[in-house]
Parts: C-alpha cells; sequence; structure tokens
C-alpha cells in the first residue's frame, strides 16, 4: 500500500510540474511536446530502479519503446480528427486510445513471436 | 512561429485543473507499477509511454480557448484546432520518448541512474524539438507557397491588341 501510495505522489509531482512548465510554452503546437514528456516514465524508472534494480527498469524502458510509437499513432490520429474533422474532444481523445491499446500491444505480440 | 515562454496565461488554470492533472498522472504511475508487478516488467514498461494525461490535458486546452472572446461557433472550432496541435506537439514528443527509452534501455546498467536518466531527458528534449522545427519549417515553405501561387493567379495577362468588346471584333 505504501508502494502504491509513494508512485502516486511522486508521479503526480512529476506529471504536474511538466504540465505546468507546458502552460508558459506557445505556440500550442510546441507545448504539445510536454504532453508526452517522459514524467510518468521517470517516476516509474527511479522506483523500479530503487527497488527492483537496473536490469529490472532495463527492461520497462524496451517495452516503453514500443508504447512510444504507439503513442506517435495516437497523437497522429488523434490530430486528424480534431483538426480536419472537428470531433469533440473528450469523445476523440477517448476513444483514440484504442489505437495506443492495438499498437502497444500489437508491437509487443509481434516482438514476442520474433524473438521467439 | 517562434517557440517562446508566456507567462500572462499562467493564473489561468483553477486549482482543481492541477488537481486533475497530478491525480490522472500518479494513477498511472501506481497503474503501470501494479501492472508491472502482475504480469511482468515486460508488459509494464509499454504503460511508461500509455497518454492517459492526454486526454485530460486537451479537455483543458480547449476549455481555456472557449472562454476567450468570439463567436460561440468560432470559440469552439478554436477549442477543437488548439486541442488538435496540442496532439501534433505530443506526436513529436512521443518520438523523443522512442529515443529516451532506447538511451535508458542502453545505458543501464553500464552506467549509473545519475547518468542515464538526464542523458535520456536531454535526448528526448533535442529529439522532440528537433521535430517539431522541422514540421514547423515544413509548415512555413507550404504557406509561402501557398501566398505565392494565389498571388500569381490574382495578377491576369492583359493583351491590348485582342479586342474585349465584341462589337469591335
Amino acid at each position: 500500500m505504501s508502494d502504491i501510495l509513494l508512485r502516486v505522489v511522486v508521479g503526480g509531482l512529476t506529471v504536474s510540474a511538466f504540465a505546468l512548465f507546458g502552460d508558459l510554452l506557445r505556440p500550442k503546437s510546441f507545448a504539445g511536446l510536454l504532453s508526452a514528456a517522459p514524467s510518468v516514465a521517470i517516476a516509474t524508472l527511479i522506483l523500479s530502479l530503487m527497488k527492483e534494480g537496473s536490469q529490472y527498469a532495463r527492461i520497462e524502458a524496451r517495452s516503453m519503446i514500443l508504447g512510444a510509437v504507439a503513442f506517435i499513432c495516437y497523437g497522429t490520429v488523434v490530430s486528424q480528427f480534431l483538426i480536419r474533422r472537428k470531433y469533440a474532444v473528450i469523445p476523440v481523445t477517448s476513444v483514440a486510445m484504442v489505437v495506443w491499446l492495438a499498437g502497444a500491444f500489437g508491437l509487443w505480440f509481434a516482438m514476442v513471436r520474433i524473438a521467439g | 512561429m517562434k517557440a517562446h515562454i508566456d507567462t500572462s496565461e499562467l493564473g489561468q488554470s483553477r486549482w482543481y485543473e492541477h488537481l486533475v492533472r497530478f491525480a490522472f498522472g500518479g494513477t498511472v504511475t501506481a497503474l503501470a507499477g501494479v501492472i508491472a508487478k502482475r504480469y511482468g516488467p515486460e508488459v509494464g514498461g509499454l504503460f511508461l509511454a500509455f497518454p492517459a494525461i492526454f486526454p485530460a490535458a486537451a479537455t483543458l486546452i480547449a476549455k481555456h480557448e472557449e472562454k476567450k472572446e468570439g463567436r460561440e461557433n468560432t470559440r469552439a472550432v478554436r477549442a477543437t484546432v488548439a486541442a488538435g496541435l496540442d496532439a501534433i506537439g505530443a506526436a513529436f514528443g512521443a518520438v523523443g520518448l522512442v529515443i529516451f527509452a532506447i538511451v535508458v534501455w542502453q545505458g543501464l546498467p553500464s552506467y549509473s541512474m545519475g547518468t542515464v536518466l538526464p542523458s535520456a531527458m536531454l535526448a528526448w528534449a533535442v529529439t522532440s524539438v528537433l521535430c517539431w522545427q522541422l514540421w514547423e519549417m515544413l509548415r512555413a515553405r507550404a504557406r509561402d507557397k501557398r501566398s505565392h501561387d494565389s498571388k500569381s493567379k490574382q495578377v491576369a495577362p492583359v493583351h491590348i491588341d485582342q479586342p474585349t468588346n465584341r462589337r469591335m471584333r
């Protein structure tokens, strides 16, 4: 329980700090870089390094590559639907999570298959 | 447009908006840890790049744009486009995330956390900003080309010798 609480506090503070800095940046497209800042990753990796060791964190980072590729697809799809089609923000950003899930797990399954 | 810092809208966010970001960030970090513990670091690691915070961030951006002056439908369109531009930035940031993850993966365990994480952060920042700069450059070129094309179409060639009046023909 204390581990989860620590993750909540550290993760929350890291994300808030990056988000606050993002509020100051212009134009909006540049501020968007902070929306994909490695805030959650930094918090999680620090905790993993301290508790589980560097090999554990290394494996997490390797999988993170696949998640990040899926994030690129997610951001591209969301921007197209918002800018070109002018759909509402909440439905588009929520439904597009399917793109991330399909991309991340699809790449992960492919990697597992290739690795044998 | 050049990237810059604008502090004029710093007070625009309400306290509960900061709380929402804190809650989202904390929840995703805790979730990544729980998933890694249950299914292993290979699956847990995927969620280090989960865009959980993005819907909340994009919604807040759209909300702030809607509060600005203008007609209702114009404000709504502007809000959606602002969130869309944020998403483009997020896609470039995600390219940086790939590089961040590669630096951490290759850096550990040969180098210490104190060396690897700041190096990875720097790699993320440089990659993301370069991607954004390249996109801005291509956009500016496309805009200049469109402007040049529309100007050349406006200036119609005038032939003085040809009669314009039918009676004169």
